[in-house]
């Protein structure tokens, strides 16, 4: 059924690895986030192709909310190992710490507005000119606005109203000292191009992503992960169910879904039929109608 | 599986933003929790229906000001074929956008408002489409339903419209026109009963079956070189690989090529894409390549094959769109950057600029404004191994750059 919901257009991987190319030459200090979910995994397979035989200029810089998902960070240490990138971590529990940052309380807190200024903080540490995020267009209306090349201030604040023109292919990474660059090799690519991709190329992915046994929290149908990081109401009951992760926020802002996929062609069968979006289950975008928009203003991805 | 990339344009208003909404939402390409958003969005607004015009306008200023300001990029899939969508804005202001928009698309969807007929966007528009050597181009006459659905309103501006085209011949360009109401989805994706007059297909039928020209591999072969690849490893010691994305043509392994500007020659000895060997590679594709002799070539060199080199230019003249807020000012120095090539220039003088409604020739102008085109003469501190845009459009482009502000301020097309 829907065969043609099941090819990966080739042509997607020329442009990625064309853009890889354009922020490796432009670029001074590049590096790519990595979250440790399916598009960022795509991104590291691209960036492989697109300077092999020799190595992927850059490296990986993961920001740790320390409310991972342990198979995350699994799957991160593991990567680094078999492809031999660097690694740089940035915790948020640093900034905490240090009273950069605020945890937030309550039933809904969440370390994932916290991340931004980790992540600034971390683009200045190691003084990084661009970072390439694995973030779609089709991921969210915000999203969809951005440039493949999106320049930054010096504070990471996105203006949106005002982007510089990208005409055909040509990618202007020109900046100042202390500004910086968005760099997204698969804006274009959709959340099934990507599965696609995962499927013929075999890429290896966390397991959270597949159906598993979980204790989670059921609130109005939302499925919570329960974990040390969750609030929990006394009357709330932690239940098993079996379920995955369709995308791999951290442990207070990716809801579960309830599924029995345990392929990748399963997963592809069940997001064909899916009738609710992929970010349908990031909490941190329910907050509010613009709340990635206000996020990416401030600096977010 | 083949993509087609469409942008939309038209003046403000006209119904873009909705089109492309109710193609989406005709074609069930929005799932139940984007639906929900919009109509809590909807209500919000005080609207009683559905306002599809909210799946693209995204930005918060957007949904206040109920216009587009930036492009947005929409994806959708049939039995037929992959859709990229960069839903453009229509308001003079946001030219710039719109020609981002523009410039990666093969189809343009120039949308009309059947109560207001042809207006100075339109005008503007479709002298872009044309200036971007587009090669379709969809008449889109909207909001049929304000006008009772009449054929007389569609076949005026129909008239109208084809009164423009004939005085800006282009034999390159395919033009499909269409009444339509995005509001309601007549015509959208099956043909409306309410204007049973109407004998062409739907927009949706439309498009799935535009050809695709792929006429870019029959071009000569055209690469700029991105990125050396050196990795200095035991197993790869002596490896040096070109790395880039084939403008346009063919290349095959063992042919005789040509460095440029330097125009030094040597012979293709391996292909690679990525870690596999191809024997041939074709336009748009991301490959590396190996040479059989130890030459010079590095990031913004071209690589041409033997007997098909081009001209090489420091003066020429040129089609460009400013793009910027500071105007052009003639005889300051910007930098001028085709392919991965990036050289100092200067806009000698401004041959005319262009009035895209009258169509006249505006001469004696010193400098340009946002939004303006115009035709001029250009001079570069070193080489460029341009092709005029209309025997090679991929290789024809340029684009300006403010060395002080960085900003990329002009696009720019090469004369024959
Ligand atoms: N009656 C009627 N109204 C329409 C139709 N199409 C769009 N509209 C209305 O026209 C107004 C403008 O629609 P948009 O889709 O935002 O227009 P746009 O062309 O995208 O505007 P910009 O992007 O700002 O240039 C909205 O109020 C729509 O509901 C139509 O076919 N019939
Ligand atoms: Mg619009």
């Amino acid at each position: 059924m829907k065969e043609y919901l099941r090819e990966f257009p080739r042509e997607l991987e020329d442009e990625a690895v064309y853009i890889i190319r354009e922020a490796a030459s432009q670029f001074e200090r590049p590096a790519i986030l990595f979250s440790g979910g399916k598009d960022s995994i795509t991104l590291v397979r691209l960036a492989q192709k697109a300077f092999y035989p020799g190595k992927v200029p850059f490296p990986l810089v993961h920001i740790d909310t320390g409310h991972n998902f342990i198979e995350t960070i699994e799957f991160r240490d593991w990567l680094v190992s078999q492809t031999g990138m660097e690694l740089v971590v940035g915790h948020v529990q640093d900034d905490i710490n240090a009273k950069r940052a605020t945890e937030e309380t309550g039933k809904f807190s969440s370390r994932n507005t916290l991340q931004t200024t980790t992540l600034l903080r971390t683009i200045e540490e190691y003084n990084l000119d661009a970072c390439l995020g694995g973030a779609r267009r089709d991921e969210e209306k915000a999203r969809a606005k951005e440039r493949i090349f999106s320049v930054r201030d010096d504070f990471g604040q996105w203006d949106a109203k005002n982007q510089r023109p990208e005409l055909f292919d040509y990618l202007n990474g020109r900046i100042k000292p202390g500004e910086n660059v968005r760099v997204f090799p698969i804006s274009n690519w959709t959340e099934l191009d990507v599965w696609n991709y995962i499927r013929e190329e075999k890429l290896e992915i966390p397991s959270i992503y597949f159906s598993h046994t979980r204790e989670v929290i059921d609130r109005d149908g939302v499925l919570w992960p329960y974990s040390d990081f969750i609030y929990k109401e006394p009357s709330e009951v932690v239940v098993h169910r079996q379920v995955r992760f369709r995308t791999v926020g951290d442990m207070s802002c990716t809801a579960a879904l309830a599924s029995d996929a345990s392929t990748v062609d399963q997963i592809i069968n069940e997001i064909i039929d899916a009738t609710v979006s992929e970010r349908g289950s990031r909490l941190d975008d329910k907050r509010s109608e613009a709340a990635m928009e206000t996020r990416k203003v401030i600096g977010y991805f | 599986m083949d993509v087609l990339r469409v942008a939309t344009a038209g003046s403000v208003d006209d119904g873009k933003s909705t089109l492309i909404g109710r193609l989406l939402y005709e074609t069930k390409s929005i799932t139940q929790d984007k639906l929900d958003a919009i109509e809590r969005a909807s209500q919000r607004k005080g609207i009683d229906f559905l306002d599809l015009s909210l799946l693209t306008d995204g930005l918060i200023a957007e949904r206040e000001q109920g216009i587009t300001i930036d492009v947005a990029h929409i994806y959708f899939n049939t039995p037929k074929r992959k859709f990229i969508i960069a839903d453009s804005p229509g308001h003079v202001e946001y030219t710039r956008n719109m020609v981002t928009g523009a410039s990666k698309s093969e189809a343009s969807l120039i949308l009309i408002d059947a109560r207001k007929g042809i207006v100075e966007q339109t005008y503007r528009h479709y002298f872009i489409a044309n200036l971007l050597r587009i090669p379709n181009v969809i008449v889109c006459v909207n909001k049929m339903d304000l006008v009772d659905y009449s054929q007389e309103v569609f076949n005026a501006i129909k008239k109208d419209f084809t009164a423009l085209t004939e005085k800006l011949p282009n034999k390159h360009l395919a033009l499909t026109i269409i009444p339509l109401s995005s509001l309601h989805g007549d015509n959208l994706t099956e043909s409306s009963e309410r204007m049973s007059w109407y004998e062409g297909d739907p927009l949706l039928t439309i498009l799935e079956d535009l050809p695709v020209k792929k006429l870019l591999k029959d071009l000569p072969f055209r690469m700029p070189i991105q990125y050396v690849i050196r990795p200095r490893n035991e197993a790869n010691h002596d490896f040096r690989g070109y790395a880039g994305r084939i403008s346009s043509g063919e290349i095959n392994e063992g042919d005789s090529v040509v460095v440029l500007p330097s125009g030094r020659t040597t012979k293709i000895r391996k292909i690679y894409k990525y870690d596999t060997e191809l024997e041939c590679a074709t336009a748009k594709e991301s490959i590396t390549l190996t040479v059989e002799d130890d030459v010079d070539i590095s990031r913004g060199d071209f690589i041409v094959r033997a007997g098909e080199e081009t001209e090489l230019r420091t003066n020429f003249q040129a089609y460009i769109c400013w793009l910027n807020s500071q105007p052009l000012a003639t005889n300051k120095t910007y930098l001028l950057q085709h392919g991965t090539l990036v050289v100092k220039s200067k806009v000698s003088s401004i041959e005319f600029v262009q009035d895209t409604a009258s169509l006249l020739k505006i001469e004696s102008i010193n400098t340009l404004k946002m939004n303006e085109i115009a035709c001029v003469s250009l001079k570069t501190g070193k080489p460029i191994a341009a092709d005029p845009y209309d025997t090679n459009p991929p290789n024809g482009t340029f684009i300006l750059l403010d060395e002080h502000t960085n900003n990329t301020v002009a696009v720019g097309f090469i004369g024959s």
